[in-house]
């Protein structure tokens, strides 16, 4: 872009310059308001945005790992069948051997780094193709839940495990038609978050720093904490915010933390762009590609166990395909196929926009056929329109 | 080709130039990188289709409008790019014919395609069969390779790109040897190089592009044109000197290599490195002259955290005690810092931008724990910045957008923000312009001043000459010769590869 461009129109360049972050941002509000219209205000209702949360909580977990694999050049197909096995585990633990949840939450928790271990040792070290080293893994935690379970549904759960799912935070403050401290939470989050991006943005213009454009920091921040507010101010008017919604978000902004903020997170961004590079600049590649199979095998089994208290069964046939949902998001949230290039808060939008267009087209009584055709050209529609705009820049 | 301009974007490219070349001539076409060879180059043979330029192209008497690739090749322009476009796991015939592949009935003929594979071969002077694959055999053979492809579609105008960027001397010779043969049989060539001595060698008619237009052509068959005249012309000011004047400051031993010996990674029992001694001092800059292949590179990168090779032994020494170089990160916390010759494949996350790519050997120089500090990581990616002359919009642009120079001066700055006490530089101006190199010889000479080591790789003699307190000669894995900065020629420097190669 020449200098002419820059002065004649202040912002278009910058507006330019970050499309993409924005549209992301806009296509998923135009697709929630599409579904808002054509579902007659079903979408938004409390009830279903409650849902929309619990349906995609684990899906929002799982993508957070797999945006690290997929940056740092690789890919985990098992997913899906860990989240499977673990709810298996997990069946087995506190169902079959009546433990209480904690300890076998943990024993969960660290048979999901295991797996990834497992995984990750033969990806980084012995530089087998991660595409191939999962796929067998997918076939191995398969065939491994439908062991441990002996082909059988396994449940229901003790109740205070179900509390990870189905649980929403206390009512400290009393109210029954609104739910005081989930809108209270909601709003001190929202303050949280301009507190920290004013700060951000004092940080930036004191080193002299190229910020974002005035107006369109105030607009975009204005929008963000408009919709925390409204969306917590709906759920507060079911049953306030669940548990998982908690969770979830304060993985994400962990998540978002490690990669925009961390040494190890731009070590994870150079080792996908370029690892030669990356290694003759001192990165331990190969730890890192390690870790972050690692990681992934964590947040699978996070994942797993949301999944299980939410069905309050284990079967078999749990997290089947998960995997495709999962790694869609990150491609629809602007990862690149080829690593080094991707953003936590992409893959979580991107996640949504999955969850909105599975639920919004349930809604509408679309078929679960022609739904799986509509999210493949979505998906396909969303890394043309990436490498479009790439080619043209 | 008359009056050719090429805008991009509203960036003109290319203005109003000229160039001519006579059938059975070798032309020259030089200029500082970005000047607009390429795109020149491009625009001749069809890459940018007619219509997105003005102006016209004339070839055998008529006006042309290419629409692409094919069009000129069927025409007979052919272009070989710098970065050969040959398929590696093929064999060289097939490699010649595809896209091109001799059929009877819609089948392939191998029988013909080896045979006249043959025969191309022969006409190009590469003895291979040709059934070996392209992994197997060099990057001069690989150019040859191409040759013999150009010459299998009727070639009547050759256009090559850098051809002996990457070849050795002898590969060089035997290349210029070919293009005066092609010469010979009316094949016209035109010949995009930076080495102006090769150029001398070969060239009728040299024309200079600077800044997107044709600025001067030189007839070279009335008599043998100056290489100060040539770099005039394309820097546009008088060069007064090449490399900067710099008076030594040499102290007291600081880096050391001791018995150096290195296997190769997958051939265990190949010894590359056989015994390398190597010390350089405070304030020195030490060259390290050899053929392509001689180990130069094996050597720098063992060194560096065992970062090539296996079954490493000896010693590295540094400020006479020894150093724990057995990983990257240990070698660069030892103060060691390698600038590879190859700074796409190995120096530079190419989408990241620059600032990343700055800070990336140091990021605990611009953090506080493992956080980093965005206001610092900016602060020192800003002063690189200006103090290397990077010439880019800011450092948040993506340094695959960035000249070869600008490049360069990225990786360096990577590594002085590490803070090194010995720099080992690998061919650190391959491929970059003449005003960019004297910015590096430059910047090489303050970290001397600044009491550093600096070990430069290079296979152009001249700057080794011109910037080395003192260069040794690698020759098959090992130190064949020590000159005095001083002291030293090509002459010299030759016949100690030379005589060392009979022994």
């Amino acid at each position: 872009m020449s200098d002419t461009d820059r002065s004649a129109h202040p912002y278009a360049g910058f507006l330019k310059a970050n499309l993409r972050e924005y549209g992301m941002l806009i296509s998923l509000v135009a697709i929630m308001a599409f579904f808002q219209i054509m579902t007659d205000g079903t979408l938004l209702q409390p009830l279903n945005l409650t849902n929309l949360v619990l349906q995609n909580s684990y899906i929002v977990i799982m993508a957070l790992g797999m945006l690290l694999v997929i940056v740092a050049g690789h890919i985990d197909l098992s997913v899906g069948s860990v989240v499977g096995f673990i709810g298996a585990l997990a069946a087995v633990l506190m169902v079959q051997f009546e433990w209480h949840f904690v300890p076998a939450t943990l024993v969960c928790l660290l048979a999901g780094a295991l797996i990834g271990a497992a995984q990750g040792w033969f990806v980084a070290f012995f530089r087998i193709p991660s595409f191939i080293v999962t796929l067998a893994g997918m076939l191995v935690f398969k065939g491994l839940s439908l062991a441990l379970l002996q082909g059988q549904s396994v449940g229901p759960f003790p109740p205070t495990f179900q509390l990870l799912s189905s649980g929403f935070i206390p009512d400290w403050l009393g109210g029954e038609a609104l739910r005081t401290t989930s809108l209270l939470a909601g709003i001190l989050v929202a303050f949280a978050l301009i507190a920290a991006k004013l700060r951000e943005r004092a940080n930036q213009t004191r080193h002299g720093m190229e910020a974002e454009p005035y107006p369109f920091f105030v607009a975009k921040n204005l929008v963000f904490v408009a919709i925390i507010v409204a969306f917590s101010w709906k759920l507060a008017s079911y049953k306030g915010l669940p548990n998982v919604l908690i969770i979830m978000t304060l993985l994400m902004l962990f998540y978002d933390f490690v990669t925009t903020r961390t040494t190890i997170g731009r070590r994870i961004y150079a080792l996908g762009g370029n690892e030669k590079a990356a290694r003759l600049s001192g990165v331990k590649t190969q730890w890192l590609s390690f870790a972050t199979f690692v990681n992934m095998g964590v947040l699978a089994a996070v994942a797993g166990l949301v999944f299980a208290a939410r069905l309050n069964t284990a079967t078999p046939k749990a997290g089947t395909g998960f995997e495709l949902d999962v790694i869609a998001a990150c491609f629809i949230g602007g990862a690149s196929a080829s690593g080094g290039v991707g953003k936590v808060l992409g893959a979580v939008i991107g996640a949504f926009v999955m969850g909105v267009m599975n639920n919004g087209m349930s809604i509408l009584g679309i078929g679960i056929d022609y739904q799986q055709v509509i999210k493949g050209l979505v998906l396909l529609a969303a890394v043309f329109v990436d490498v479009y705009n790439k080619r043209k820049n | 080709m008359r009056g050719i301009t090429k805008r991009f974007h509203g960036v003109t490219a290319l203005s109003d130039v000229n160039l001519a070349v006579r059938a059975g001539e070798i032309h020259a076409v030089v200029g500082e990188n970005g000047a607009g060879k390429s795109t020149l180059m491009k625009v001749l043979s069809g890459v940018y289709p007619h219509g997105e330029y003005e102006g016209a192209i004339h070839f055998e008497g008529s006006e042309r409008h290419f629409g692409g690739i094919h069009d000129s090749e069927r025409s007979g322009i052919i272009i070989i790019h710098q970065e050969l476009a040959l398929v590696p796991l093929l064999s060289i015939a097939e490699n010649i014919f595809l896209g091109n592949e001799p059929t009877r009935f819609g089948v392939i003929d191998w029988f013909a395609a080896y045979a006249k594979t043959q025969a191309l071969l022969r006409k190009v002077g590469l003895n291979e069969r040709p059934s070996t694959l392209i992994t197997d055999i060099g990057v001069g053979k690989q150019q040859l390779v191409e040759i013999a492809k150009a010459l299998s579609k009727e070639v009547k105008l050759l256009i090559l790109d850098e051809p002996t960027a990457s070849l050795n001397e002898t590969d060089s010779d035997a290349l210029l040897a070919l293009l005066l043969e092609l010469k010979a049989q009316g094949i016209a060539c035109i010949l995009i190089s930076h080495k102006l001595n090769e150029i001398a060698k070969v060239a009728d008619t040299i024309t200079v592009i600077r800044d997107g237009s044709t600025v001067r052509s030189f007839d070279c068959r009335a008599g043998a044109i100056s290489e100060d005249q040539v770099i005039q012309a394309m820097v546009g000011r008088e060069m007064a000197d090449r490399y900067p004047k710099r008076t030594p400051d040499i102290g007291d031993t600081v880096f050391e290599i001791r018995d150096w010996r290195v296997h190769h990674p997958e051939h265990a029992d190949r010894l590359v490195i056989r015994g390398v001694n190597l010390h350089a001092r405070r304030g020195e800059i030490v060259g390290i002259a050899g053929l392509m292949g001689a180990g130069r590179t094996e050597l720098a990168m063992s060194v560096f955290g065992r970062s090539y090779g296996r079954r490493i032994s000896g010693e590295v020494r540094l400020h006479g005690r020894a150093a724990d170089v057995s990983t990257i990160e240990k070698a660069i916390a030892a103060g060691i810092a390698y600038v590879t010759e190859d700074r796409k494949g190995y120096g530079l996350v190419l989408d990241d931008d620059i600032q990343h790519n700055i800070t990336l050997a140091n990021l605990a120089g611009v953090s506080s724990g493992t956080v980093i500090d965005d206001g610092r990581e900016f602060k020192v990616a800003s002063e690189y910045r200006q103090k290397l002359r990077i010439r880019c919009a800011s450092v948040f642009q993506p340094v695959v957008n960035l000249s070869g120079g600008n490049q360069q001066k990225v990786v360096l700055a990577k590594w002085l923000f590490a803070n090194p006490e010995v720099l080992i530089l690998d061919e650190p101006t391959r491929g970059i312009d003449v005003g960019a190199k004297f910015e590096i010889y430059t910047l090489m000479a303050e970290l001397a001043a600044a009491g550093k080591c600096v070990v430069m790789i290079s296979s152009e003699m001249p700057e080794l000459l011109g910037m080395c307190d003192r260069i040794y000669v690698m020759n098959e894995g090992r130190f064949v010769g020590e000159f005095a900065g001083a002291e030293a020629s090509q002459e010299k420097i030759m016949r100690s590869i030379v005589t060392a190669g009979a022994v």
